[in-house]
């Protein structure tokens, strides 16, 4: 007879560890291997790597927009040019991811898994705060691994079901976070991005709006950053969007997002601005 | 020194099983059963927030009978199990399977090793893309599974439910005509003989229903109960969209929510209609609204 009852049990205990909702804080207990950013040998020298750029995202009143190109970049070479970057983290949140590729993705897959998991097993929804300061912490847990050249920098965007508004919070490699207002952008086309926002973004604008400026701020760090996609009429493959509101994460279709670069070619053609 | 009493293997189990038997039974019955769509879970609870019924995966719920810290430590080991599959594999590499068999091996093994059963009986459902291939397995506090066909009923006076269930259940029932059955069944009361009817607010009901794209694990309540249970109302179904108030989604009660000035929902309507949605159908594989 032993003191543990599972202890004989084919489940080791960490499955029945009580009071904890965190699939990170289970994995570091029980499958450590399966952690993104464990440490590269001292003194790697990494290799050219893909890296993904350019997110966007603003807020308007009832919800917020989060846009982000397609190209995934090599040094000079394009290594991807249908890349999705935006997520959805959850029913009400979206995870736009800039950096090295592979540990972003890998980030990403766990954050989603991370706030299912909380939902099931605590039978409630994680305030967006609480989001928010998950992924500063699994960012922190890559900080090894960024400090040996492969950072990811996430920008996470959701709806507040508590304040009823949209917000943006940004971070640094370090698992800083640093909430957003109005608008944000990551990656290595954001300087860009962020001039053409400051200019067409102003409060009161409605989601429609919001998803022109978005986009057009995405058309412009193309424009003047090699490292951003632009859209691809020929084939068809324009920035993704999405719109998160008190009705949940919504993705636009390809027809929505065609319509919305459509307009956005026709005012620039007029010589008109996003007002 | 005193040496033990000499108790044969076969006295111990039986000990141990008439234990365990004896405490399950106390406990109020769950119902699990299939309807055309997919696979119903029907409990007496008057908790709202202590649950027998639970959701483990997309496609995959759990529902429970007997001692609840015993039942809610293993489904919390399920979720983790299944989130690590899905996490290290894929999402559709988690199989009802592959959970029964973990939760077979716990169950057992504390069965023979440890000074106490668990007290527990268990049922893992999963939802499959036809009726044919869903499975429902039972799980009993000494570690047997079986593999039922249709229905599993757990708790006390399960064997009198089940040969009512027996006679009664068959293939392709509509949801109302699986609710009502389960519940006129949940009622009845072989020890006084009469039956209890059972008011929606002191049941737990569930269901996994296939036509949804992904999570197909809901908790029905409020109108939408009231209407399936309602022998004279036309709802059979759940609707296929999801309550557009916001919040968690995992609580479907017909209920409208007023249209949003931002996205408005088609169907959003008067905000204080009392009338459940009467959308039987699933009309493909909508997403609810939710883009490609």
């Amino acid at each position: 007879m032993t003191a543990d009852p599972f202890r004989e049990g084919r489940l080791p205990e960490a499955f029945f560890a009580p009071g904890n909702s965190s699939f990170t804080d289970f994995l570091a207990a029980h499958a450590e291997h399966l952690l993104p950013g464990r440490n590269l040998p001292a003194g790697a020298v990494m290799p050219e790597l893909p890296h993904s750029t350019t997110i966007v995202a603003a807020t308007f009143d009832g919800g917020v927009v989060m846009g982000g190109d397609r190209r995934a970049t090599m040094g000079n070479y394009i290594a991807h040019r249908e890349m999705e970057k935006v997520y959805p983290a959850d029913d009400y949140s979206a995870v736009g991811i800039s950096g090295t590729v592979g540990p972003a993705i890998e980030m990403v897959r766990l954050f989603q898994v991370e706030l299912e998991h909380y939902e099931k097993i605590e039978g409630t929804l994680m305030s967006l705060e609480g989001k928010a300061n998950r992924l500063a912490t699994m960012l922190r847990g890559n900080l090894p691994l960024a400090m040996q050249g492969l950072a990811v920098v996430p920008l996470y965007a959701g709806y507040d079901l508590d304040r009823n508004v949209g917000r943006i919070f940004s971070y640094d490699v370090s698992g800083a976070r640093y909430e957003e207002h109005g608008y944000h952008s990551t990656g290595s086309g954001s300087l860009f991005a962020k001039g053409s926002l400051k200019k067409r973004w102003r409060p009161g604008l409605t989601a429609d709006e919001t998803v022109g400026v978005v986009l057009e701020s995405l058309q412009d760090a193309a424009d003047d950053d090699s490292a951003t996609g632009g859209s691809d009429v020929g084939r068809r493959i324009y920035p993704v969007l999405v719109v998160v509101t008190a009705q949940g994460y919504r993705r636009l279709s390809q027809d929505e997002t065609e319509a919305a670069f459509q307009a956005v070619v026709a005012r620039n053609a007029e010589g008109g601005s996003a007002r | 020194m005193s040496m033990p009493f000499y108790v044969p293997p076969e006295q111990q189990m039986k000990d141990r099983a008439d234990y365990a038997r004896r405490n399950i039974a106390r406990g109020r019955p769950v119902i699990v059963l299939a309807y055309d769509n997919g696979i119903a879970f029907v409990a007496e609870n008057a908790s709202r927030s202590l649950h027998k019924i639970s959701e483990i995966y997309d496609r995959m719920a759990f529902g429970a009978a007997g001692r609840y810290n015993e039942f809610e430590n293993l489904r919390v080991a399920g979720v983790r199990y299944a989130d690590l599959r899905g996490y290290s594999y894929d999402r559709s590499d988690v199989t009802a399977r592959g959970l029964a068999n973990a939760y077979a091996q716990i169950l057992g093994n504390v069965f023979t090793q440890d000074s106490k059963p668990m007290e527990v009986e268990l049922a893992v459902a999963e939802v499959g893309a036809t009726p044919e291939q869903d499975q429902i397995y039972r799980l009993t506090y000494d570690g047997s599974v079986a593999d039922e066909q249709g229905f599993v009923v757990m708790g006390g006076q399960a064997d009198t439910i089940s040969s009512g269930m027996q006679e009664r259940w068959r293939p392709g029932l509509t949801l109302s005509a699986a609710l009502t059955l389960a519940v006129e069944m949940l009622g009845r009361d072989s020890t006084n003989g009469a039956d209890r009817a059972l008011t929606p607010d002191r049941l737990e009901v569930a269901v996994l229903d296939r036509a949804r794209p992904r999570r197909a694990f809901r908790r029905l309540g409020g109108q939408l109960l009231e209407a399936l249970l309602a022998p004279d109302d036309p709802t059979t179904d759940v609707p296929s969209s999801d309550d557009s108030r916001p919040g968690a989604h995992d609580t479907l009660t017909g209920e409208q929510a007023p249209p949003s000035p931002v996205n408005p929902v088609p169907q959003a309507g008067d905000p204080v209609s009392t009338e459940p949605d009467q959308e039987p159908g699933h009309p493909g594989n909508d997403a609810g609204g939710a883009g490609a």
